[in-house]
């Protein structure tokens, strides 16, 4: 029986979203016809590939290298020029990318666990669970997002673990007000009064009924927390809470505000254009998903 | 319900809002926070010390205390002194508010003018050139980290072409204008785009009402129709998220004053932060929670007056 196994993996959201397929193929169809989101979404694929090749190694393994003296100039030898240590700004900016799309993919994946749990429970149980969860988020949001976020990512002490954590915890809320809201909608809707006429329980309902349905909203602000803890990122660099070990967009700006003085703007210029390709990128795929997926902006 | 029932519940909401909040702030610098001790006294401290100093911070007394304390701290603003300079904060913060204001308050209102103008020519135009090229720019100018919009600007603008002072600050009118005027700039750079696509898609939804299609019909010119008809409907919503803005008016710009040498609550923050001063951090946070509730009910409250649909729901 332990022979040949082939394996048939068929990828989990597609058999998931099942019900709401055109839904989805309308997205891809809008998407794929429309010039400008077409290229911010190979921008996206691209860096997301770039980040995979880095993190096994297979490019600028050798980032921390001395290719040449200190602070040269871009060059054809040196491309983006050398840092301090002599190191090239082209490949720290290439493995930084690694360590946005961690951070990015981090961020969004805490923020999307918290928010939509507490968003559905909340929405979907009504009554006193509801109160102590609009009070508790209430609560979370009334304390300015930077001010959370530099209190919380302080206290931690720096590190890649601090800035995932503080960025994760203090950006759910938005995504929770927004399912909750959802799920109020959608479970008095025939289908999820059909679905507890077969017997379906509340776990069942929420995640495999409702949540599928709302996954739209999911996924817009998925791409928005993307790219607003990538762009968050560079505040906790300059802070001095930001990634250690290891280089990052944050950390490049920041050092940049030395070097500046002297003339060398190459890491600053190679790190805000690295930066500002992806979440450009992140945010004309927001605004398409956005119009592609919101019944309301249909036509418009 | 009605209006007024409506507006005291939402006051009395603000009581358990003020608890949570405190008890956040009490979370993460009275428990989860490392001992003060550590921070202050270093690693060769003895055991009296370190009790001496407990007691001296409260910090030994039961959490419930501590709690107390913190929730006690956000009426009285008495938040003790600072661990790094042993100024009561309080002043700290009244030294600091100024500057602070003098920065913001002109970008508030610099930006919202812009911003809604912006807004209105688009809208006027949309769909046309002028409104796609206008929301690309704004994509790609908020797409840029507002810390190198900084770091480019005052090297560029102050240092290489010496427009403007590179840093610093002086109290009084006019004296405060030429160190202001290149961060409120730098602020506008990346903060009108966000803004500008929200008012559009205020005033888009709006264009698309009945009674603009009735003001038409009857003849009502396309200006009149912006400003008088459309420009009043979306002013509600617009308005609304102009309040919201002003509670980070008083915290000021945190990069911007740091960089800018200007000696407001950012760079207070951004000093303490630096020192590992927990007292002003705490302060900080609950004094800019606290203007954030505020304001969170004057909107509520503002709104429900100027819009009746809302008590409805």
């Amino acid at each position: 029986m332990t022979a040949v196994t082939t394996t048939t993996n068929i990828p989990g959201t597609n058999t998931r979203t099942k019900p709401s397929r055109s839904m989805w193929q309308h997205t891809f169809h809008t998407i794929t016809h429309d010039k400008l989101s077409c290229i911010a979404l190979l921008v996206v694929i691209f860096y997301f590939v770039l980040a995979l090749l880095t993190s096994t190694g297979l490019v600028a393994a050798n980032w921390g290298a001395e290719i040449g003296p200190a602070y040269s100039p871009p060059s054809a030898q040196f491309l983006f020029g050398t840092d301090i240590f002599g190191r090239s700004v082209f490949l720290k900016m290439i493995k930084a990318a690694e360590t946005a799309v961690a951070i990015g993919l981090v961020t969004s994946l805490i923020s999307l666990v918290i928010g939509t749990i507490l968003g559905a429970v909340a929405g979907y149980f009504g009554g006193i669970v509801d109160e102590i969860i609009v009070w508790f988020y209430t609560t979370f949001s009334s304390i300015p997002f930077f001010m959370l976020l530099i209190a919380i990512a302080f206290i931690m002490g720096k590190g890649t673990t601090t800035v995932f954590i503080s960025l994760g915890v203090t950006s759910w809320v938005g995504l929770c007000r927004i399912v909750r809201g959802e799920v109020m909608k959608h479970k008095d809707r025939e289908y999820s009064q059909a679905a507890s006429a077969i017997g379906a329980g509340h776990y069942r309902k929420i995640f495999k009924h409702i949540l599928p349905n709302i996954s739209h909203v999911l996924i817009i602000n998925f791409s928005q927390t993307f790219e607003s803890a990538i762009k968050s990122e560079v505040i906790l660099s300059y802070l001095g809470l930001g990634v250690q070990g290891r280089p990052s967009w944050g950390t490049m700006i920041d050092d940049s505000k030395l070097e500046l003085a002297r003339g060398v703007w190459w890491q600053l210029a190679a790190a805000t254009l690295a930066m500002f390709l992806i979440v450009l990128a992140f945010n004309i795929l927001g605004d398409a998903l956005r119009d592609a997926l919101d019944p309301k902006l249909k036509g418009k | 319900m009605n209006m007024y029932s409506y507006i005291l519940r939402r006051l009395l909401y603000v009581i358990p809002v003020l608890l949570g909040v405190c008890f956040i702030i009490f979370i993460i610098f009275n428990v989860v926070a490392p001992d003060p001790a550590y921070v202050l006294l270093g690693r060769h401290a003895t055991i009296e010390q370190i009790n001496q100093l407990h007691k001296e911070l409260g910090t030994d007394l039961p959490f419930w205390n501590q709690y107390l304390n913190t929730v006690k701290t956000a009426f009285t603003f008495d938040f003790g002194s600072s661990w790094s300079s042993k100024q009561q904060i309080s002043e700290m913060i009244k030294a600091g508010a100024g500057p602070s204001l003098t920065l913001t308050v002109p970008l508030f209102i610099i930006t919202f003018i812009v911003s809604i103008s912006i807004a209105l020519l688009v809208s006027f135009y949309r769909g046309g050139f002028i409104d796609k090229f206008v929301l690309l720019l704004s994509i790609a100018m908020m797409s840029i980290s507002s810390l190198a919009y900084i770091l480019f600007g005052q090297w560029f603008f102050a240092y290489k072409l010496g427009w403007f002072e590179i840093a610093g600050y002086e109290p009084g009118f006019p004296n405060f204008i030429p160190y202001t005027v290149l961060p409120v700039l730098l602020y506008l750079a990346f903060s009108w785009g966000p803004d500008t696509r929200f008012y559009r898609s205020m005033i888009l939804d709006e264009v698309y009402q009945d009674y603009v299609r009735t003001a038409r019909a009857k003849g009502v010119g396309e200006l009149s129709i912006m400003f008088k008809h459309v420009l009043k409907n979306a002013m509600v919503p617009i308005l609304t998220y102009g309040i919201i803005q002003i509670p980070m008016l008083f915290l000021g710009l945190l990069l911007a004053e740091s960089f800018f040498g200007i000696p407001g609550l950012g760079n207070i923050t951004i000093k303490a932060l630096n020192t590992s001063d927990f007292p002003v951090i705490k302060a900080m946070t609950i004094l800019s929670a606290l203007a954030f509730i505020v304001f969170g009910v004057i909107t509520d409250v503002l709104y429900t007056i100027v819009d009746p649909r809302m008590k409805l729901k």
